[in-house]
């Protein structure tokens, strides 16, 4: 187990060293700069600029520089949030995306399975078409539309929560993000589970417990069920990296100051250093999730334990 | 044995019917039938009998859109239309069924232990702690080497006879009334066969309940059941005591199933004949594992040194259980596997050929494979499929000649031309595996390597099958190589016996020799198995 851990890790750094790389050309072979605004700046202010933050040096020696810092923990300054470097940028807030994501993910896991498990065991009937049709909306209606329209409802006509902000971080403010986040991985959950859940009962070792007499209290909870979580849990390793690492959208619609904004707003504002940042931070929850994920299936299935 | 002839189930008037697209199907029409206390009843029938639906039903196992009706009296206790809570009173506890399939009828994820105590704790109450000391038991009983190590492993540790050993544990855990086994030993090779059936009838003596065996293989029933029922679309058309039944058939059904075990002999072919394949020193190693960051791979060496010639209208028959290498070892001849050693077909040496060099020479060298449902693409017709080769190898043809020799092709294999317009759903088993055999034979070819043809078809259809392949082969002079698991039908078709085991050749021989004095040990217990159980 921790041979395999540790094989693990080791190979997360080459990964990491080519997501690097390829973002970091693919950034600059972009056209525009961090520095072309739309009123252009007087040549000797951008020529400061330009050697202040080292952008005159050649192309691999940027390159060299960045990853040499990197290594060491240095992501180097953001060139649009000029106060700020940007593991500060990152760290104030990655807690708010993280402490929002996790919510989002269990809302989406814990409905997405408990939805696809009524819908499998109703097969055909009218609550299995209601669910699946909940999931079709949940995964067509993108959430800068979802977002809105629960504003509208819950916080302009009700007034029930707040339409906006952090607050105090009290469950309030984040009914409503977590709420249009989670839906469409709540939909997948769903469609997911109700998909392994069929196939799991009608596999052979089901009519075995059946004909054993066992109530259907355990032929669906301990046999069924286990088996088909199994898919269930290989996406939960690129959804909660995807909702924990923040999104974009939710968090400007919510005006939360979490990290997710950044990721769009560095690659508009060519923000190298900053989307390289969000880039690693993605990177790195994804190869982490991908592990936790990997032992966790050892756990669930005796099949691929990796002793 | 504990005979009483008191009848503890008493099946009246039993209907199972399926709601499908098409209509109601009626798998079984009303068939009344008794088992009774410590007897063995068999119940015959080929695939679509509806003898394992019978059990089905009665046990509630149906499929959703399945539906049981009439009456099944266990000891006074009607089955049929109780709500599951009472259903399951009985069932796993009095009434228990073990299945055909051992590799997949057991939860993967859960020890086999537990999954043995699972029916213990839930009929008779207690802790799993306390199952424990029983599933020891149960599974020294059925013989589980080393019970207290094996307790705790996991099914896909265990091969396929141990799965089934487990399996007769588990039914045996509340001491049943009555044990139903549902082509128990169908999956399973044929000396694992054996000592499965051995098992069964040695526990029956010594705990005394009665065994429904539901089977297609006529063998098994005679040495194993008292009374047989034989079934036939959903309908019982014999039954009586096992002896009056295989001596004295009534119906004509039971007397074409009797008659169906593959009989007749070839000839081998004259000593002048030419060699026209030849694998010398054939090895096949597999790669296992290996990978960037997973470790060192190591190899399995499948097909070890065997050397095969075959003669201008001859026909090997290849044995051996599951795992014997004889499957791998028919795809090395073809040179469809990656493998070493030095081949010849005709007088060409093929030995160093690619894939492109080869693709000349395939038209000549044809496969047919065991499975007729997944060889033959869902989404084509019968008339694109048996062509496509003719694509491939005679490009020069047009679409009139094509269809012209795919009408000859399927009336050569005894199927109706119209055939070429439908699509591999319509058919039967036996109809495909003549599909998959037309397209081999609409190349002309001189050798084809026959994987299992019979394996999936019922007896009937099997006697018919080879009856096709023996007289193309009259007709075309053709080579066989004939890799099968079945030893009577192997007796029936080939001329020259390869016995393999562990991807290595044990014997070898002419049929005759090999059938009426094996040398080897392992090829004794291997006929021995087969035709004696």
């Amino acid at each position: 187990m921790i041979a395999f851990v540790l094989r693990r890790l080791a190979s997360a750094v080459p990964t990491l060293f080519i997501v690097v790389t390829i973002s970091f050309f693919l950034m600059r072979f972009a056209p525009g700069g961090p520095f072309n605004l739309e009123r252009p700046l007087p040549p000797a202010t951008m020529e400061n600029l330009v050697r202040t933050y080292q952008l005159d040096q050649p192309l691999w020696r940027q390159y060299a520089t960045y990853v040499s810092n990197a290594v060491t923990g240095d992501f180097g300054p953001s060139y649009v949030y000029k106060d700020n470097s940007v593991a500060e940028l990152i760290g104030k807030g990655l807690p708010y995306s993280m402490e929002l994501g996790f919510y989002a993910l269990l809302l989406a896991l814990i409905g997405g399975v408990a939805m696809g498990t009524v819908a499998a065991l109703r097969q055909n009937s009218a609550l299995d078409f209601g669910i699946m049709s909940l999931a079709t909306v949940g995964t067509t209606v993108p959430n800068f539309v979802v977002g809105p329209v629960l504003t509208l409802i819950f916080a302009i006509v009700l007034s029930w929560l707040p339409a906006g902000g952090w607050g105090d971080g009290s469950l309030r403010f984040l009914i409503l993000p977590m709420i249009a986040l989670a839906l469409p991985q709540l939909a997948v959950f769903a469609r997911l589970t109700r998909g392994s859940m069929i196939e799991a009962l009608h596999a052979d070792h089901i009519r075995t417990v059946r004909a054993y007499g066992l109530p259907s209290r355990v032929v669906v909870v301990t046999h069924a069920m286990r088996g088909a979580m199994l898919p269930v849990v290989s996406y939960l390793a690129p959804c909660a990296a995807a909702l924990l690492t923040g999104s974009a959208v939710v968090e400007t619609i919510f005006t939360i100051p979490g990290v997710g904004r950044y990721f769009v707003l560095g690659a508009i504002n060519r923000d190298y250093t900053l989307v390289m940042g969000t880039v690693i931070l993605i990177a790195i929850f994804v190869i982490v999730f991908n592990l936790l994920v990997d032992i966790l299936y050892g756990l669930l299935d005796p099949r691929v334990r990796h002793d | 044995m504990a005979e009483t002839n008191e009848t503890i189930l008493a099946i009246r008037e039993l209907k199972v019917n399926f709601t499908t697209p098409d209509g109601t199907v009626n798998a079984v029409k009303g068939i009344d039938l008794d088992v009774r206390a410590g007897e063995t009843l068999a119940v015959v029938g080929e695939s679509g009998s509806g003898k394992s639906q019978t059990m089905m039903g009665i046990m509630g196992l149906l499929a959703r859109n399945g539906a049981v009706t009439g009456s099944a009296m266990y000891r006074g206790k009607e089955l049929i239309g109780v709500p599951p809570a009472e259903l399951n009173k009985v069932r796993g506890a009095k009434v228990t069924m073990i299945f055909q399939e051992p590799m997949t009828s057991l939860d993967p994820l859960y020890p086999i232990g537990r999954q043995i105590a699972e029916p213990i704790v839930h009929h008779r109450g207690g802790s799993y702690k306390e199952a424990r000391k029983r599933v020891l038991e149960l599974l020294e009983l059925v013989g589980i080497p080393e019970p207290a190590r094996r307790i705790d492993s996991y099914p896909h540790e265990l091969s396929g006879g141990q799965r089934q050993r487990v399996m007769i544990a588990m039914a045996l855990a509340n001491d049943p009334d009555i044990l139903i086994a549902d082509e128990p030993t169908t999956a399973l090779d044929v000396t694992i066969q054996a000592q499965i059936l051995k098992l069964l009838r040695s526990l029956q003596e010594r705990f005394g309940m009665a065994i429904v065996l539901i089977t297609h293989d006529l063998g098994i029933v005679r040495h194993f059941a008292e009374r047989v029922a034989v079934m036939r679309r959903g309908e019982v058309v014999e039954q009586g005591a096992t002896a009056d039944i295989f001596d004295r058939p009534t119906s004509d059904y039971t007397k074409m199933l009797l008659a169906a075990e593959p009989h007749g002999r070839k000839a081998p072919p004259s000593d002048a004949a030419p060699i026209i394949l030849e694998g010398r020193d054939v090895v096949v190693d597999y790669r296992i594992g290996g990978g960037l960051f997973s470790g060192g791979a190591s190899t399995f060496r499948a097909v070890d040194r065997v050397t095969v010639r075959l003669r201008e209208g001859q026909t090997i028959g290849i044995v051996g259980e599951s795992g014997s290498g004889k499957s791998t070892l028919g795809r090395a001849l073809l040179r469809l596997v990656h493998s070493e050693g030095r081949y010849r077909f005709g007088s060409t040496d093929i030995s160093g050929f690619d894939r492109s060099r080869m693709r000349p020479l395939r038209k000549a060298m044809q496969l047919v494979f065991q499975d007729p449902y997944g060889s033959l693409s869902p989404r084509q017709t019968v008339g694109e499929i048996i062509t496509e080769g003719l694509l491939v190898h005679e490009p020069e043809l047009g679409k009139a000649e094509r269809d012209r020799r795919a009408i000859a092709a399927l009336s050569e294999v005894g199927l109706d031309p119209d055939a070429r317009n439908r699509y591999p759903h319509e058919f039967s088993g036996g109809q495909r595996q003549r599909i998959a055999i037309a397209r081999a034979m609409i190349l002309k070819p001189k050798v084809v390597i026959l994987d299992e043809p019979t394996s999936a078809l019922d007896r009937s259809v099997q006697g018919q099958v080879i009856e096709l392949l023996r007289s193309l082969q009259r007709s075309h002079q053709l080579s066989y190589v004939f890799i099968s698991h079945d030893l009577s039908v192997v007796k029936a078709m080939s001329d020259y016996v390869v016995v393999m085991k562990d991807g290595r050749i044990v014997e070898e021989g002419e049929t005759d020799s090999i059938f009426e004095a094996p040398a080897n040990a392992y090829t004794k217990s291997l006929i021995g198995a087969a035709f004696n159980i």
